[in-house]
């Protein structure tokens, strides 16, 4: 599994990485979080609103920080 | 604060949720209109202050306008969040691409307003608007309308000010928006923003996200705003307020009034040059705008000067620098300026 964070460096995009990985611990996966800061990057992946979560490339939720538990479900739906 | 919504997640049965809904709806609507009375009440008969005494009314001031502002605060972040979830940057974007300037100025000053956006996010939607085919002008229009025109200043605006003041706020910042926006895009500066912005490839579907949330997830969603914003701004508030009630009893009414009153036509460019760098959000110019207000200083001057804070910030300069070249940040600055300017002239001449 892949996990990207979105942003660059907002106070968001920390509080979203900071709940993915509580929700990573929470489901017991070792999985890193790759951080996408650049704006093209970001773009490309039809993202205009940060912070924004990708998994396996596919971006899943964008311009807000979902709760652990939403990420929890959303994560547990991917890897399973 | 305890939690009255469940988390995004959870299922409640929806009847139970509406009438949660509906209860604390009432509950909002009773306090705010037995708030005078309460305060009156609490402050005059049973803390004993006398009524019309400099720190009586000073501290009934404070108690009562910190519940009416909190009050508001709550109230309108809630109601403007879960209406917000049905709208997103991507449907803005579709709405506006393909638009023919003036009108497209309209409603992307519009857009801007009912949007949900944070200025962190200027850089990505900007580059995402050109690429997509979204006119420069409008663009623009849509990047300046959205932080001056927020829930959060037009309510502390609707709170100080009163309505009239909000409504006239409301309209010339978006006449601001479009009027600049409209002007930025017949200069035809496109040569003045980075060229890597028009070679961005948008790959993949747009994303659409959070359009089918179900109620409960929008409510939940509403309610955590509403809590986020309330833990930013308080300290803030309780600051701008006591000051306000400070100098509601104490200070003289004619501080400012002979250097920054209607009869100095120089205020105004002060009040917005002044303003431009400063970088604050509509929460924390408050015990600015309210001690100046009280003081005599012009209701324009102070406006203009709120808007050049909110809607012209360095950081926010700083930011659009990497999307825009230097020459066309500054032509930027100045007809956005221009239009503040006017706007704090115009406000000046009506009230």
């Amino acid at each position: 599994m892949k996990i990207e964070v979105l942003g660059t460096g907002c106070k968001n995009c920390n509080a979203l990485e900071a709940a993915t990985y509580e929700a990573l611990q929470q489901l017991g996966l070792e999985v890193p979080i790759d951080k996408v800061t650049d704006y093209g990057e970001i773009v490309a992946y039809g993202v205009m609103s940060t912070p924004a979560l990708a998994i396996d490339g596919e971006v899943k939720t964008t311009g807000r920080v979902p709760s652990v538990r939403e990420l929890t479900d959303l994560l547990a739906e991917t890897s399973a | 604060m305890s939690v009255f919504l469940p988390e995004p997640g959870t299922r409640r049965s929806s009847v139970n949720l509406w009438g949660l809904v509906v209860a604390v709806g009432f509950a909002w609507v009773v306090g705010y209109l037995l708030n005078g009375r309460f305060w009156d009440f609490v402050v005059f008969d049973l803390l004993g202050l006398d009524q019309g005494s400099r720190l009586g009314e000073a501290i009934h001031f404070f108690v009562y306008d910190t519940t009416k502002i909190l009050l508001l605060l709550s109230g309108i972040i809630f109601i403007v969040t879960v209406l917000r979830s049905f709208v997103t940057i991507e449907r803005t974007r579709a709405l506006l691409g393909g638009r023919r300037e003036g009108l497209g100025n309209v409603a992307a000053a519009g857009l801007g307003v009912v949007t949900p956006f944070c200025s962190c996010s200027a850089v990505p939607a900007f580059i995402g608007f050109v690429a997509a085919g979204v006119p420069l002008g409008i663009t623009l229009s849509f990047l300046i309308a959205s932080p001056m025109v927020n829930e959060v200043a037009v309510i502390l605006i609707l709170g100080m000010f009163g309505w009239k003041v909000a409504v006239l706020y409301v309209v010339f910042g978006l006449l601001v928006a479009i009027v600049a926006g409209y002007v930025l895009g017949r200069l035809r500066l496109e040569r003045w923003v980075e060229p890597f912005v028009f070679e961005t490839k948008l790959r993949g579907d747009v994303i659409e996200p959070s359009t089918d949330m179900p109620w409960e997830d929008r409510l939940a969603f509403g309610w955590q705003e509403v809590k986020t914003n309330v833990r930013k701004i308080w300290p803030y508030l309780l600051v701008g307020i006591a000051l306000g009630a400070a100098i509601h009893g104490w200070a003289p009414e004619d501080l400012f009034a002979d250097w920054a009153g209607a009869g100095n036509p120089l205020a105004v460019p002060i009040a917005v040059l002044v303003g431009i760098p400063l970088y604050s959000s509509a929460a924390g110019v408050i015990p600015l705008v309210q001690a100046l207000a009280d003081k005599g200083v012009a209701l324009g001057t102070v406006l203009a000067f709120m808007m050049a804070v909110v809607a012209l910030s360095l950081p926010e300069m700083i930011l659009l620098r990497r999307v825009l070249k230097p020459k066309l940040l500054a032509t930027f600055v100045g007809v956005v300026g221009g239009g503040i300017l006017t706007v704090g002239y115009l406000f000046n001449a009506v009230i």
